[in-house]
This record gives C-alpha cells, structure tokens and sequence, in this order.
C-alpha cells in the first residue's frame, strides 16, 4: 500500500510541476532574473504548495506514525551549520545558471532532451562525488 | 528598476500546480512518513539504505509525468537555452549542493517551510539569493 501512494504521489508531483511552469527553465530563470522583465509567477507556486501542505505536515510533524504504519521520518535537525549553507549556496549558483532543480530534472528527462539528459548526469556526478567523499570523511573519522 | 513581466505572468496555473505539488508531498509525509525532497531521494538511490522501494517509485511517479500527461493533452513549454558546457557545470552545482545542503527546492522549500524548519529557511534563502545573483550576474554583469 505504502508502495502504491508513493507511486501516485510522484505523479501528482510531477503533474503538479509541469502545470506550474516549474519545468520549464527559461520561466525558472524568468522568476530568477530580478532585474530583468520578472516573472512572478513561481513564487506563486511556492506559496500554493506551503499553503495546503501546511496543515497535513503541521499533523505529522507531532506523530510517532504515519497513517499507513510507517515510522515519521521528518527531521527533527534545528540548528544551523556551515554545511547546509554552503551547499545550498552552491545549490543556488548551479539552479541560477541553468534553471534547473533536482524535481524538475527528473520531470523533464523523458521528454528526450539531450540538454536535461546532460544535466541530469552531471547532477548524479556531483551526487556521487558528496557521497565518495562522506564515505572517506566517515573511515578516516574511525579510524584516528 | 523593477518591471513585472505580465505577458509571461502565468498565477493560475501557477497556483494549481503549486497545489499539486503541496498535495504530493502531504500525501508523501502522511501516508508514508517521509519528506518529498527530491534530491535526498535521489541521492539514497545511490546508496544502501531503507526504504529504496518507495523512494524509487516517488521518483518514477515524476519520471512518468509527462508521459501521462501526453495521453490527454500537450506538454506546456519546456525551454532549454543554456549550452552543454553550462548544463554540466550546472548540473555538478546542484548535484554536490544540494547534498552538501540536505536538501533543495522540494525538500527545503516546500516541505521544510511548511513544518516551519529554521534550518530549511537558512537553506531557501541562500539559494534563493545566490540563485537571483547568479541569473544578475550572468545576464546582466557577464553577458551584457
């Protein structure tokens, strides 16, 4: 079952992404490009999906389980540390350059464009490099 | 000075999709406890770990998005201006960035707002801005 909603949740995500205007780049960089003719229209999307996700994840952040018996999984991290920025301002550059993030990537790749195609592989790249290095950074800290 | 780009201004459909997409990640957290962070479900595919299952088929549900949707009606705009070498780099940014940062658009944007994370705040805000000065500086610094 828990199968079957994550399954039907990605897809309204995905439906939910294109008819946002999300997935496609140059209105990412439309909204993006302050001075330039600004294209609001996504902040609009940002505010639509806070404003109904808001009260389901103001429930599950205080349960133990989901309603399908799943452990609640949400981070419970508050503090702040030079990790989350930095990646996330690396994040911003490479979203500023190209229009681009992680769900509309997935969303545009079987639209067969080399172009998502490309990128789509070069943020597995760089997905894998974090991971590489984590799994260093881990067997030096236990080995000292 | 700052003009607004009616033309191109889209809300409703704005607004529609962005709900899909609060409703997809409420669904996520509520039926199967997790956060709809499209990176971090991207980056525990690459990787052992629990749950591979359910995050595998979130993200097919997205993958197979606009394959559906091309059953009942034709693909909105999808634009792609930037050239390879800018899709890689871009690519490569938000790969390790957003690992770096825990999360991107989806999981600190949409999810971490809305159960009022300080943490997913400082991550949106920070590629919010590099985003907004990376686009300032390309179009209007570098490619003027």
């Amino acid at each position: 079952m828990r199968k079957l909603t994550a399954f039907i949740a990605g897809i309204i995500f995905g439906i939910g992404l294109l008819a946002a205007g999300m997935a496609n780049p140059a209105k990412v960089l439309a909204f993006l490009d302050l001075s330039g003719a600004w294209d609001p229209s996504l902040a609009f999307v940002m505010v639509a999906a806070i404003g109904v996700a808001f009260l389901p994840f103001s429930w599950a952040r205080f349960q133990r389980s989901s309603l399908l018996g799943a452990p609640m999984q949400l981070p419970g991290k508050r503090e702040l540390d030079r990790r989350l920025i930095g990646g996330s301002l690396l994040f911003g550059i490479g979203w500023g350059i190209a229009g681009i993030c992680p769900g509309p990537a997935v969303a545009i790749l079987l639209t067969g464009r080399w172009q998502v195609l490309l990128f789509v592989l070069a943020m597995l790249a760089g997905m894998l490099l974090f991971a590489l290095l984590q799994r260093r950074t881990a067997a030096r800290e236990s080995s000292s | 000075m700052m003009s607004i780009d009616w033309y191109n201004f889209t809300p409703w459909s704005a607004l529609l999709g962005g709900a899909l997409i609060g409703l997809a990640a409420s669904v996520f957290a509520v039926m199967n406890g997790r956060v709809a962070g499209i990176s971090g479900l991207l980056g525990s595919l690459l990787a052992p770990g629990e749950g591979r299952g359910e995050k595998a088929l979130f993200l097919l549900g997205i993958l197979l998005a606009p394959v559906l949707w091309q059953l009942f009606s034709r693909l909105p705009e999808i634009q792609i201006n930037s050239g390879w070498l800018a899709l890689t780099v871009a690519g490569f940014l938000v790969g390790i960035g957003t690992r770096y940062g825990s999360g991107c658009t989806s999981g600190h944007g949409v999810c971490g707002l809305s159960r009022l994370s300080p943490r997913s705040l400082a991550a949106t805000l920070s590629f919010m801005g590099a985003g907004f000065v990376t686009v300032f500086v390309l179009r209007h610094l570098w490619g003027a």
